[in-house]
């Protein structure tokens, strides 16, 4: 078996090979194609939107880690809690794959037009590092929580503190929901089958995520 | 509601602290390590597990269907957050040609299958590929088709394969350059239709354009008229605008009642005409039954409530029938529903489920008897990996349901039992049943996680019997690749591998299968197999069959000794071709110990009684 694995996997065709039909429109002819013809009609493209929409939701995607860390020391309800680690494992993995997608195509893993770090994922312990300006009630991205929405969030304590989460996060849930309605507003945009995926798992776990916080929220 | 309340409990314990054990307490299921955890890595050379399967032949990706840019060269390892290279020099790139992965490996990704007369359909995101596998050896790619548009599910109906299309890129005319734009004439997102009657000039015959393409479908045949077949359409991607398609038009239903959302397309297909298949009907199966209001599933706000905020079902992301039933099986997103489908053309939901702990329903296959459903959790979408430890057994899994008086009544959950790395894209995905009599067996495909076989005979218990896989793609780097469906295609199991190819497995006797029982699965040929369109398997009386049954008696030891060892003697008698003078007294013997037993030991007593006294005459 490894004999039938291994070197037959070269993409060269074989001489018995039947040929590689390209059908054409409806009634018409197929043509004969090459495999290096039918390997290049594969290979889809990306835009600038698609790379910016990544590098975007890298930012996105990290304050939900951010706000996890929190529930993690300052939240008390055990099913928010759980609730919270779900979110912060999957949108780990969400963060890896998208840097990873980036770095395969080149790509900054950065956000190019990324305003003052200090505010956003770190701003629950910069608050507390003798900051003079008061924290900006402009969030980094639609969808996000503002510094001083995450310095609330950092000050608040028991179920003020699990009730401002959940609140915070169906709100950055819904964020994320709305940039990939923008980004599928734009035309050409998620046409990268590996792109088109993610944006569909996106929208599938986030807006359970949010159903289930609203549940849960409603419970508390 | 059972399994509302269920869940919403094993969410309770979870919570308590967040332990395996937890989940255990109330899945029965814990994911820990085993031989599967740990294997060597390699594209074509990682690591091999198997238990009650053999892997008989692995078949590399038709020539045109593997793009090393795709994979081969993982990208070099750049230091977190340093910025990218400047442009290289021509003479770098020269030297280190192809040094990442530009294009997606699902751009040439391997699909769903159908079976049809010896034949072999492989779907893949870029067209598909024909096998001949008749005659028991390797199978012989006899035909290769490029037209791009994923995912490129497909069916087969004589000599008319359909196929799904979903991408804004494809064409109508299977695409020499991506459909750009908002608006493009020439872009297809539907139903493909090909005449597939001369392997030397297969043709398209019809393009049926709709309003979300297609991202699987499925073949209704028309009780009544042989002549004509139905397609329900499956579609999860965006609506397209009104001025590409005019019968398109998006938003929620309370803002545009004519929405395209929340629906399915039915297709009607004239099969002596059919480049004239059509749409016929969009039903609003998802309307809430009392108000009409066609978001009638999971609405929000409270779990099981209806309160009309975040729409969720609004698709369904694939259809199982059971013709022979009249019953169709949908996961549709945030819900699984049953549908009466004795009208074709108007399938009607009977019956509607919700689970906290189903992300993404995602397929759905019936048991022979047509009384249980699996449905899957494509949790994540299949492209991360969801079988780590870490991962609760409840996510991302197979959930068993019972159908009790046209109900759906969930029972329980089944994951892949061993611990998959994180470099390994893995959740539950395509299964189809395996036809060994007396008892519910799925082989299904859990991407990278592999292939496995669930016995599901006891809903509220369902336990995995046989299992194969390979390492992870790459080392240190998550790959997308792995089973994507794995069926039963008369004898062996075919497997759809993403990146690798093909791989064909047989069963192998063991301790939770045996050779008759083996034998018996393998005896059952069907000409077509659509394994979205179910057909009943029948057994042909044999002793293998009677052997199959009396093994399962004997696994479970709840039949007395005396009536195991009368039927052994049968059964000896039956191979050697002689007469059974006691077959008759034997028949009633098992009827009267059927009467005594219950559910699947029942059944296997009643079926045996029916085996000797047909034997008897």
């Amino acid at each position: 078996m490894a004999g039938l694995v291994t070197g037959a996997m070269s993409p060269q065709a074989a001489p018995a090979s039947p040929p590689i039909f390209q059908p054409g429109a409806p009634g018409t002819a197929a043509r004969v194609i090459t495999p290096g013809q039918a390997v290049a009609l594969s290979r889809g493209t990306y835009t600038d939107a698609d790379v910016a929409f990544m590098q975007h939701m890298i930012v996105h995607h990290g304050q939900a880690v951010a706000m996890v860390d929190l529930l993690q020391q300052y939240g008390t309800d055990p099913t928010v809690q759980l609730l919270g680690r779900r979110i912060a494992l999957g949108q780990a993995a969400e963060i890896a794959l998208m840097r990873d997608w980036l770095r395969a195509r080149d790509q900054s893993t950065e956000m190019p037009d990324m305003p003052d770090m200090a505010g956003m994922d770190h701003s629950a312990h910069a608050g507390m590092a003798g900051m003079t300006m008061p924290p900006s009630d402009v969030p980094v991205m639609a969808g996000m929580l503002s510094p001083a929405q995450m310095q609330a969030l950092a000050a608040a304590r028991g179920p003020a503190f699990d009730r401002l989460f959940l609140e915070g996060m169906i709100r950055h849930h819904q964020g994320a929901l709305a940039m990939v309605d923008d980004l599928l507003a734009r035309p050409g945009a998620a046409e990268d089958p590996l792109l088109s995926d993610f944006t569909n798992s996106v929208v599938a776990d986030q807006s359970t995520e949010i159903l289930r916080m609203q549940s849960i929220l409603s419970d508390l | 509601m059972t399994v509302r309340r269920l869940l919403l409990s094993s969410v309770a314990a979870l919570a308590v602290g967040f332990s395996a054990a937890a989940a255990a307490a109330q899945t029965g299921q814990v994911i820990t390590p085993d031989a599967r955890s740990t294997l060597s890595p390699g594209l074509h050379d990682a690591g091999q597990a198997a238990s009650g399967l053999r892997l008989d032949h692995a078949v590399p990706p038709p020539p045109g269907f593997f793009d090393p840019e795709a994979l081969f060269a993982p990208p070099p390892p750049r230091p977190e957050g340093s910025p990218p290279p400047a442009a290289a020099p021509a003479a770098a790139a020269a030297a280190a040609p192809a040094a990442a992965p530009r294009f997606s490996p699902l751009a040439l990704a391997n699909s769903d299958m159908a079976m049809a007369n010896g034949r072999l359909f492989v779907g893949n995101f870029n067209g598909f590929n024909v096998y001949d596998v008749t005659g028991g050896g390797a199978p012989q790619l006899v035909l290769s088709v490029v037209c791009p548009g994923g995912q490129g599910d497909l069916s087969v109906h004589g000599d008319l394969l359909f196929m799904s299309v979903e991408q804004g890129r494809a064409r109508t005319d299977c695409g020499t350059a991506a459909a750009e734009g908002d608006v493009n004439a020439d872009r297809f997102r539907g139903i493909r239709i090909f005449d597939i009657s001369d392997l030397a000039a297969p043709r398209q015959i019809a393009a049926i354009q709709t309003c979300r393409g297609s991202h699987t479908h499925t073949q209704v045949p028309d009780a009544d008229d042989p002549k004509v077949l139905y397609i329900y359409n499956s579609a999860t991607s965006g609506v397209r605008k009104s001025d590409e398609l005019s019968i398109c038009s998006d938003g929620q239903p309370d803002a545009n009642p004519d929405t395209a959302l929340y629906s399915i397309d039915v297709i009607r297909v004239p099969l002596d005409h059919p480049q004239d298949a059509a749409i016929v009907n969009r039903p609003r199966i998802f309307a809430d039954r009392v108000t009409g209001a066609v978001n009638g599933l999971w609405q929000g706000g409270r779990v099981g409530l209806a309160s009309q905020s975040g729409a969720q079902t609004n698709q369904c992301h694939d259809i199982t029938v059971y013709p022979e039933l009249g019953l169709a099986a949908g996961a549709c997103a945030g819900n699984g529903i049953l549908l009466d489908i004795s009208d074709p053309e108007h399938p009607a939901r009977i019956s509607d489920l919700f689970d906290p702990d189903m992300a993404y329903w995602h397929s759905a296959t019936f048991n022979n008897a047509g009384d249980k459903v699996i449905f899957t959790d494509e949790w994540g979408g299949g492209i991360g990996a969801r079988c780590t430890a870490e991962d609760p057994a409840t996510w991302g899994a197979d959930m068993v349901v019972s159908i009790e008086n046209g109900r759906l009544r969930g029972r329980s959950f089944h994951k892949l039992p061993s611990a998959q790395s994180k470099f390994e894209n893995c959740v539950a995905h395509n299964g189809a049943i395996i036809p060994v009599p007396g008892r519910d067996l799925m082989v299904q495909a859990w991407y990278q996680g592999g292939v496995s076989i669930t016995d599901f005979t006891d809903p509220d218990h369902p336990v995995e019997i046989a299992y194969f896989d390979r390492g992870p793609i790459e080392a240190d780097r998550l790959v997308v690749g792995g089973a994507w469906s794995a069926y039963w295609f008369n004898g062996r199991i075919y497997s759809s591998e993403i990146v690798r190819g093909l791989d064909v497995l047989s069963l192998v006797p063991g301790e939770s299968l045996s050779a008759a029982e083996i034998a018996a699965a393998e005896s059952v040929i069907v000409d077509v197999i659509n394994p979205q369109t179910q057909v009943r398997a029948v057994w042909a009386d044999s002793p293998d069959v009677a052997q199959a049954y009396l093994d399962q008696l004997m696994r479970s030891g709840t039949v007395d000794a005396a009536l195991t060892t009368r039927v052994r003697a049968g059964i000896d008698l039956w191979r050697a071709g002689g007469r059974d003078p006691e077959a008759a007294a034997l028949a009633g013997r098992l009827t009267v110990a059927a009467g005594a037993a219950q559910g699947a030991e029942a059944r296997r007593l009643t079926a045996l009684a029916g085996l000797f006294g047909r034997r008897a005459g």
